[in-house]
């Protein structure tokens, strides 16, 4: 009785194993077996930051392309990529590391709040309606769409400011929440050795006085930092100064002339003596 | 400006329907056949009703409270509603520590698991009583004879359903008026016909639901048993007494129609209502159980999300 | 029974505070904002500068693209600035800014009262006047109305003009009491609309809450071939175009559809009496109807406006801004918006100007969906509302395409009934906006 039951049952299994041996032979795909290796030093974000859909997409581009000049993840960074050059045998491109920057420092203190808003907080719902609980119709809402775009942690809103911040070493530069602000506030700019960073903080085109009046950290257009500037690396347009990081060398004697302290400097050593008057306020970020 | 203005997209105003003033105009639809269990089941009626509708809110203030941690959200009146649905599936003569565990699986198992109100897929109250059926069958299925102003709780005399009476073959059944008035041995809630559809009436006019689900129900049964005693007169029995025995009105207006677990467009609703009507016909006839609304309402209740996807409200312009 | 749509629909408190009053003139105020876009479309282009001298009645922005309309100075004076201001869309745009001096109006306006009922201008004569008038739909969307009396080729041929005499927001009154004052004028309009569109039948939708409308209009349409009144149960949202002509001619537009799918061009009264005025009198579109209510407003009226009032002086002249203002709505109470400032000027869609009070104002706390259907039930163009939400808020863009995100007419609904609070509305809008999008981008 057991013996049937053993035999049958065993027969069972044995029949069922054949099977799926012989289809799964019979049904195999042929993947590049490297495909599979370079995804195992991918960082399994599947964030979309290359451009590729996830991971895997990515690791199938690497294996077809010639170089992997273009090809790079923003979140592994050149540590990964020169392992994926490694796994198959071609030269990882120079990439420079990105941060994304929040160009809007309309702090609640600065910026005092003129109407109040009673609608779903989201910036994307609120910025169908209007431009904003300020009279700055430029800057930040505070309502966190990129807080709840970014995959890795790395943007928070202050609950001070009510602006958002990005956490430097975690911040992957995927581009995740420059695509999904409204007001296409966040940019990535430049890392910079040490992650040090100098660029205007702020996106209001208004002219000046009216920029002013809304908020006291409004960038107004004024090029003292332009004439300030050793490298002309700054421009100015729309009432907008524009800092380029290309030509940029952070000599830092830009900040200290803004009027409105809308040049920020990150990750800067405290500066050791008072430059002018009208540096009141500290502009470090940390 | 003096005062700052308030900004938020439209619609600027609202109805003023909420969740709470559903909840209690149920509660309030409900409140004639309570009356009716009252006066023929008794002391054993409110018994089971206060455990059961105290046992069913401490529970879901427990676990809101304590394992979700968030804000208990008793106050909008659902956990009083299945409460007191659940009491209405259960015959009066069931002693408390079974009508705890009841609420138990109700709520626990049958509502919060899936994480509260609007998510979950079972109606609670059967849920509940399901659980209860199938673990405490003899206590489940022994009801009480029905005596007005009736002082017994766990002691007093049993008799049989209409419909288990039918299943065992036996013709000589209760009158149309006791049935009509709830005069017949059952739970709590299936007692009076008229009652019930008072509070159907109740609900119609508060537009708390649209008559689609019951009627379909209704009409289901109706249409399907009275084939069957149209073929064969002396082994199914008339369609009236399907129509007001057993939990058919309950399920049909009360159980059937909860918002959460019945599909959304009206096609959808009555598909949903002649799918109970069809297999509660079906058990009732054919099955070992006398009575198979619940069963029929949740088996339902776990088609209603492809319902949902296969039949969409008619849109506007399409074909 | 009367008629009204087939599917959804509510009936929100009509609320029509100001119903039955006369209209009256609001003042000319010292400086007039005039926006460079009023309407759907392209702005206009300013063909003034800073310093010019403008008559009532000058063009001063004209039509830029196909879907634009000129833009008339509504006062005389002299321009300050063209710049940047505030307007109801809640950003900022370009604007002409006029001081007032005196009220010299163009010779070519016929200021005259009387009742012009014939007009003998072909049909292209007729749209070029409207075009220059700088007319657009005048029920709040402000389609540039030239463009909807030439459907695009390839369509079936018009055979029937609607006139929407629905009003079926709350609050408003503004084409009630215009329908009251100036019938002649509206059914002369309608008449040359009626050319215009090569038609030989209009019917005017009045909801059966305007019986003195609809009586006034059935003694005033006797003298006219073809135009007949069809009063309609009151239901919002009536004066939806699908919805009306639903009501009216009971055919459905198909989804993505020109209402001349089905024979019908729909037209708001206000525009039709625009349409008059600027056919009969030369008179372009600067002034109109503004219906100024709330229910702490100590006097809620009709008031005929200059196009670039501030809404402030209008608010004055109906009693002035209440203590516990919270809200200040451009449009009804339904699908108007909110303003960030009564500095905001009138522009050609004001319909009119709500103000709610602080405790009306803010919308309550949000429950999770109960899944109680009631948004389906209401949606008049037969959409799962919820189901539009949580697809918009997972960004399953392909399931709100699929349950046809694009179609819904943001009518309010939903968020309207709903029980649990929820924001349906919110979430489908910014939902349809990505859909649309996308659907071009495929497109392109």
């Amino acid at each position: 009785m057991i013996l049937i039951a053993i035999i049958s049952l065993g027969g069972i299994g044995v029949t069922g194993a054949v099977l799926l041996y012989a289809a799964s032979k019979k049904f195999e795909v042929y993947e590049d077996p490297r495909i599979a290796q370079v995804q195992n030093v991918l960082p399994a974000a599947n964030c979309g930051g290359c451009g590729y859909p996830g991971c895997s997409g990515f690791a199938a581009a690497c294996v077809q392309a010639d170089s992997l000049d273009n090809l790079s993840c923003p979140v592994g960074g050149a540590d990964v990529m020169s392992k994926v050059a490694g796994i198959l045998g071609k030269e990882a491109g120079t990439v420079n590391p990105l941060i994304a920057v929040v160009h809007c420092n309309g702090t609640c203190q600065a910026r005092p709040h003129t109407n109040q808003y009673d609608g779903t907080r989201n910036c994307a719902i609120a910025s169908s309606l209007y431009g904003g609980e300020t009279d700055c119709s430029y800057g930040c809402f505070g309502y966190a769409d990129c807080v709840t775009a970014c995959l890795f942690d790395a943007i928070h809103i202050n609950p001070e400011t009510m602006l958002p911040e990005v956490t430097d070493d975690k911040c992957t530069a995927c581009g995740a929440c420059v695509k999904v602000c409204p007001k296409s506030l966040i940019k990535l700019h430049k890392k910079g050795p040490k992650s040090r960073r100098i660029f205007v903080s702020c996106a209001n085109q208004d002219k000046g006085g009216v920029a002013r009046k809304a908020c006291n950290h409004a960038c107004i257009g004024c090029s003292k930092c332009q004439k300030e500037c050793p490298f002309e690396a700054i421009a100015i347009a729309n009432n907008l100064a524009y800092i380029d990081p290309v030509k940029c060398r952070l000599c830092r004697k830009c900040a200290p002339v803004c009027p409105t302290n809308s040049i920020i400097e990150a990750n800067f050593p405290p500066r050791k003596e008072k430059v002018t008057e009208d540096s009141k306020e500290n502009k470090e970020i940390k | 400006m003096e005062n700052k203005l308030v900004i938020s997209p439209s619609p600027h105003i609202h109805g003023g329907d909420s969740i709470q003033k559903n909840m209690y105009s149920v509660l309030i639809a409900l409140l004639p056949t309570s009356l009716i269990s009252l006066y023929y089941f008794g002391l054993g009626a409110l018994i089971v009703t206060v455990v059961s509708i105290t046992s069913c809110v401490t529970v879901e203030y427990l676990i809101q409270k304590f394992l979700m941690k968030k804000e208990p959200t008793i106050r909008d009146g659902s956990a009083i509603l299945t409460g007191v649905l659940l009491a209405f599936n259960l015959p009066s003569n069931l002693p408390v520590w079974i009508i705890i565990i009841g609420a138990l699986a109700a709520i626990g198992i049958g509502k919060m698991s899936f994480g509260g109100l609007g998510k979950n897929i079972f109606n609670p109250a059967l849920a509940g009583r399901v659980f209860l059926l199938i673990s405490f069958p003899a206590q489940m299925t022994t009801w009480p004879v029905p005596e007005p102003a009736s002082m017994h709780y766990t002691d007093g005399q049993t008799g049989a359903t209409v419909l288990s009476l039918i299943n065992e073959g036996v013709h000589d059944l209760p009158s149309y008026t006791d049935m009509l008035t709830g005069n017949m041995g059952g739970s709590l809630g299936e007692a009076s016909a008229i009652a019930l559809l008072l509070g159907f009436v109740y609900l119609l006019v508060r537009k708390t639901i649209t008559w689609h689900i019951p009627v379909a129900v209704i009409g289901a049964v109706a249409l399907f048993t009275g084939i069957m005693h149209g073929i064969d007169p002396y082994s199914y029995v008339n369609p009236f007494i399907h129509l007001l025995s057993g939990g058919l009105l309950l399920g049909a207006i009360f159980m059937a129609t909860d918002y959460t677990t019945s599909p959304m467009s009206k096609t959808g609703m009555l598909v949903y209502g002649a799918g109970i009507g069809i297999l509660t016909t079906i058990i009732r006839l054919f099955g070992s159980y006398p009575e198979g609304v619940s069963f029929a309402i949740l088996i339902m209740n776990a088609f209603t999300p492809l319902i949902n996807n296969y039949i969409k409200p008619k849109h506007f312009g399409g074909k | 029974m009367l008629r009204t749509f087939r599917i959804g629909g509510i009936h929100p408190p009509e609320s029509k505070l100001s119903a039955g009053k006369k209209i009256n003139r609001a003042d000319i105020p010292k400086q007039v904002i005039i926006p460079l876009a009023q309407h759907i479309g392209a702005p206009a282009q300013a063909v003034v500068k800073k310093g010019d001298a403008v008559k009532t009645g000058t063009l001063i922005g004209k039509a830029a693209g196909f879907v634009s309309a000129n833009i008339h100075s509504s006062v005389s004076g002299k321009v300050t600035k063209i710049d940047q201001a505030l307007d109801a869309s809640g950003y900022k745009h370009p604007a002409v800014f006029i001081d007032v001096e005196g009220d010299e109006w163009e010779e070519s306006i016929d200021r005259n009262g009387n009742l012009i009922k014939e007009c003998l201008l072909p049909p292209k004569e007729i749209i070029n006047k409207i075009t220059e008038a700088g007319i657009v739909g005048m029920g709040g969307a402000t389609f540039p109305t030239q463009v909807k009396l030439t459907p695009p080729p390839g369509n079936n041929k018009a055979e029937l003009l609607i006139i929407n005499a629905a009003e079926c927001e709350p609050y408003l009154t503004s084409d009630h009491s215009l329908m009251m004052e100036k019938g002649e004028e509206i059914t002369a309009g309608i008449s040359i609309l009626m050319k215009a569109v090569d038609v030989t039948r209009a019917v005017i939708g009045i909801e059966n809450n305007k019986p003195d409308a609809i009586a006034r209009f059935n003694s005033l349409v006797k003298g006219y071939a073809g135009i007949e009144v069809m009063p309609l149960k009151s239901r919002y949202p009536q004066g939806g175009e699908k919805q009306l002509i639903d009501a009216v001619v009971r055919r459905q537009v198909k989804s993505g559809s020109l209402p001349v799918s089905v024979g019908a061009v729909v037209q708001n009264t206000g525009t039709a009496f625009a349409v008059y005025e600027a056919v009969q009198k030369n008179k372009p579109l600067i002034e109109r109807v503004v219906t100024v209510t709330g229910k702490n407003m100590s006097n809620p009226s009709n008031l005929l406006v200059r196009i670039g009032t501030p809404i402030r002086n209008l608010i004055d002249a109906a009693g002035g801004l209440p203590e516990n203002t919270g809200k200040i709505i451009g449009g009804g109470p339904m699908m108007g918006k909110a303003l960030i400032s009564p500095d905001i000027p009138v522009a050609k869609g004001s319909s009119g100007i709500l103000i709610l009070s602080c405790e009306e104002a803010i919308h309550k706390p949000m429950y999770d969906c109960i899944r109680c259907a009631k948004c389906v039930n209401v949606c008049p163009m037969g959409l799962n509302p919820t189901l539009l939400m949580s697809a918009t808020d997972f960004q399953d863009w392909e399931l709100a395409e699929k349950n046809h995100i694009v179609d819904c007419i943001e009518c309010g609904s939903c968020s309207y009934t709903c029980p649990a609070n929820r924001v349906l509305l919110d979430y489908i809008r910014l939902g349809k906006g990505k859909v649309m999008g996308m659907i071009r981008a495929r497109k392109s």
